[in-house]
């Protein structure tokens, strides 16, 4: 059911409401975004999807989701110009405010497969509107009126913009033509690679971020913080910094000091200048051994082996990583006595502006939470700490600011991804795998004096960003392959002021990965070929396809050089699965370089395929990162890491050389799709190193 | 304060700013010119990279008094009019951005890259350092040599 709301311009709305709260990691599944459309609901059209067509001739629909990179305002809008046969040039997607009820998550690869219903049936429904009123006006039968291009076409070649049909089409009730979506068979839009909507504004500079804003009186805004994770201050000698030129305000936060001044230059200058004493936080004794150790001892016990059987073992272990996304947090913050007006990029506005009222106590109704695009995010802006952190501020500071995180605070005092480690014990018997087993650890945050409302923490989705998943025995809940009997568990290591967070595929980019080697493992323990073994024991036809799809595409078992290698992985969730095949040359072991990837994808409907190779090429060189070189050290309590320069994310000269992407075509309810790439990527470049090196690939990052 | 008189995108600018200032923080805070993106403040990550007389700097590490009486072109000078630079045609042409925050750093190193050579090899590519976080760097390496293809022809 979609909804007229009472306008001058043709307005309508579709339910896409779900009743998981946001924290949770709303998933719906691909049924229920089918059945969706046919839904009623009355009321708020905060919890819906709202088309205004103006008489401009601009569709506007503004979005509850963030924009982050992963191309969601793309996909939106190509399925809007579908429905309504509008120009994709003539469709506006503006990021929605932060709402009071309904779904603004974005998060857990699930933006498409929440909207693709509800966009489209808004969309066609509009469009049936705008077709009534054109026959309306020229008296002509709705049925023979045709639609292109933003406007409604009639056979005697008259036009009319839709713009210049909106106040009429918004008081039609009774719509003379279909308000269903097109069969996939019709799709012109959809399925068609597109360039991204914000290409243009992105290549010559104009696409705003938090800090371009120019919010009239908003200061620039840099934070102290202490040297260790969790560190106090002792004490604060602040008369050489509030005596600079430019400083407007110095104000103690929770966990630093914060100085407000005239330019980012001054705030830097005078915050460089203040004198803190601090005390050590309360993981000074902690560095990154004792943390191994403590992880290895906490993995529960694999249970007994079937008798009988030959086991192939594993134990794998992951550091911690960083998310930082390229835009380094930031926030411009107006926080007035009765008031208040933020604007940042956030995957969770709803929990954001809560989060806000209360630290700023205000009613959550008196603020204001505007959602910008974000310069990446990864899972970084699922948290808001920074934005609590920059209201109290404004606040303290009576004035408003525009506060920014610098690279090293990111690195130092933004979240990351836990450390974990991972047993993983194959049974095998007769040449077939009888059992699997997969015990893991993980760093835990523990809360010790702040709820997670004051963190800005959400802590469901610190550990299940992925949402609802099929329950399994596996810590991956994968069970991806007949390997007979599954068992595995979790266990955990405790550490209070340890900042983490999901990050892009959250468990799986561990646990998945993890296990991917040892399919590799035990493929070679059973002398078998990773990629036949893989074949006859992956329970899923797509899956299957898409390894073929891939080894075929990539030459799978062509012969390498001395020191290069392929290696291959695959992985399912999402609704989705995808299978990688890397080149390594790795005749340096210490500087190896992936050479090709080449991945194969099956997510349903692909919306836009050109969006979906970016995806994908994005979580091959998160693979390549994570699994050869980008990772954090704990040193002392204190992340060693504070800049790219030391954070060894991949450049030009780590990606690979070639790149492909193929996509299964479908016809199926499309799947998620942004983090779906992580494992497969990650776990083919371990494989192609083990192949490449001899060696067996056990510590990430490899060069660290 | 002293005052610093330089030509930004083909305008004569003049700020008055200390000496040590950055010229990333005398665009984007005092001539509101906020293509070049903060990313780390000491010249590693190359977000602001933008040129100077035409060569590649990252103004986070260009004191402002270095900059006067010179040329600083930033991404919004980069295009003649509504005509795009080739690398920006390229990079639009082969859908490069993702969150797009690098992309403006990106591009100003491929076009000063362009501008010492014709005909970038892969390693000339491979040498660019600028981080891009969403991982767009094949999609990068296409759209220079496209770049480099458009210039010639």
């Amino acid at each position: 059911m979609v909804y007229s709301l009472a306008a001058t311009t043709l307005t309508v709305a579709a339910p896409i409401g779900c009743d998981t709260s946001s924290a949770e990691g709303a998933e719906p599944r691909a049924a229920d975004a089918s059945a969706r459309p046919g839904v009623v609901v009355t009321g708020n059209d905060e919890e819906m999807l709202v088309l205004e067509v103006t008489a401009a001739n601009r569709v506007v629909v503004r979005l509850p989701r963030v924009e982050v990179g992963q191309g969601v305002t793309t996909a939106v809008a190509m399925m809007i110009a579908e429905e309504l046969d509008a120009r994709l040039a003539d469709v506006d997607i503006p990021l929605a405010d932060a709402r009071t009820k309904g779904n603004q998550y974005t998060g857990g690869s699930s933006s498409v497969r929440s909207l693709y219903g509800p966009a489209r049936a808004l969309a066609a429904t509009a469009r049936a509107r705008l077709v009534t009123a054109a026959a309306l006006r020229w008296r002509l039968p709705a049925r023979t009126l045709r639609t292109h291009d933003t406007m409604v076409i009639a056979p005697d070649g008259r036009t009319a913009t839709f713009g210049s049909l909106t106040g009429l089409a918004a008081r039609i009730t009774r719509p003379r033509v279909s308000s269903k979506p097109k069969p996939p068979s019709r799709h012109r839009v959809i399925g068609k690679p597109t360039t991204r909507i914000d290409a243009r504004d992105i290549v010559t500079g104009k696409a705003r971020y938090a800090g371009d804003l120019h919010v009239s009186g908003a200061k620039p805004t840099v934070v102290a913080r202490p040297p260790t994770l969790g560190g106090k201050i002792r004490a604060v000698d602040d008369r050489a910094a509030r005596a600079m030129p430019g400083v407007r305000a110095v104000v103690r936060v929770a966990d630093g000091v914060a100085v407000v001044a005239d330019t980012f230059h001054h705030a830097f200058q005078a915050r460089d200048a203040l004198r803190i004493t601090w005390a050590p936080g309360p993981l000074a004794a902690l560095s990154d051994a004792v943390i191994r150790s403590r992880l290895r001892a906490a993995v529960p016990r694999l249970g007994a082996a079937p008798s009988g059987s030959t086991q192939v073992a594993g134990e794998f272990e992951f550091a911690f990583v960083g998310h930082a996304p390229m835009e380094v947090l930031t926030v411009v913050a107006d926080v007035r006595a009765d008031r208040a007006e933020l604007w940042f990029s956030t995957q969770t506005p709803m929990d954001a502006r809560d989060g806000i009222a209360s630290a700023v106590r205000l009613p959550a109704s008196k603020v204001k939470v505007h959602v910008m695009r974000g310069g990446g995010s990864f899972g970084r802006r699922l948290n808001h700490e920074f934005a609590i952190e920059a209201a109290l501020v404004a606040k303290a500071a009576r004035m408003p600011v525009k506060l920014m995180w610098s690279r090293s605070d990111d690195l130092r005092h933004g979240r990351m991804r836990p450390a974990t480690h991972h047993r993983i014990r194959a049974s095998h018997k007769g040449g077939r795998v009888v059992a699997f087993a997969h015990a893991a650890a993980s760093v835990s945050e523990a809360w010790e004096r702040e709820g997670a409302a004051v963190q800005g923490g959400v802590t469901a989705v610190v550990r299940r960003a992925g949402g609802v998943r099929d329950a399994g025995p596996l810590p991956s809940d994968g069970g991806l392959y007949n390997f007979g009997r599954l068992s595995g568990d979790w266990g955990g290591v405790e550490l209070a002021a340890i900042p983490l967070g999901a990050w892009r595929s959250v468990d799986s980019g561990t646990t998945r990965t993890a296990e991917e080697i040892m399919v590799d493992e035990i493929a070679r323990g059973l002398g078998k070929d990773p990629v036949a073994f893989r074949r006859t024991t992956l329970r899923s036809r797509a899956v299957r396809a898409v390894l073929d799809k891939a080894a075929s595409a990539g030459s799978w078992g062509r012969p390498m050089p001395a020191g290069h290698g392929q290696g291959m992985a695959v992985h399912e969730e999402y609704g989705s699965c995808v299978a990688c095949l890397i080149e390594i040359d790795a005749t340096d072991p210490k500087n190896p370089r992936v050479t090709s990837a080449v991945m194969a994808a099956d997510v349903g409907t692909a919306v836009n395929p050109r969006g979906l190779e970016a995806q994908l090429m994005g979580t091959t060189i998160d693979g390549i990162s994570t699994v050869l070189s980008a990772g954090l050290h704990i040193d002392r309590g204190a992340v060693r890491e504070g800049s790219f320069d030391d954070f060894h994310y991949a450049r030009q000269r780590h990606a690979p050389l070639h790149f492909e992407a193929h996509i299964m075509p479908s016809k199926g309810e499309p799947g998620g799709a942004g983090e779906l790439g992580v494992p497969a990527a990650a776990g083919a470049v371990a494989n192609a190193y083990a192949r490449a090196t001899g060696t067996k690939p056990r510590r990430f990052p490899l060069n660290f | 304060m002293p005052r610093y008189t330089f030509d930004l995108n083909g305008k004569p600018v003049t700020v008055e700013a200390p000496a040590d200032m950055p010229l990333l923080w005398v665009l984007r805070d005092l001539l509101q010119v906020t293509g070049p993106k903060y990313g780390c403040g000491v010249g590693v990550c190359r977000a602001c990279t933008s040129h100077l007389d035409g060569a590649e700097i990252q103004p986070c590490v260009v004191p402002v008094a270095d900059c006067a009486e010179r040329r600083v072109t930033t991404i919004e000078g980069l295009a003649d009019g509504d005509t795009l630079h080739p690398v920006q045609q390229a990079w639009l042409d082969r859908d490069v951005a993702q969150c797009g925050f690098c992309q403006p750093g990106q591009i100003m190193a491929a076009a000063a890259l362009l501008r010492r050579t014709s005909e970038p090899t892969d390693a000339d590519i491979d040498a660019i350092e600028n981080v891009c976080r969403c991982g767009t760097y094949c999609r990068i390496r296409e759209a220079i040599k496209q770049a480099a293809a458009m210039t010639e022809g």
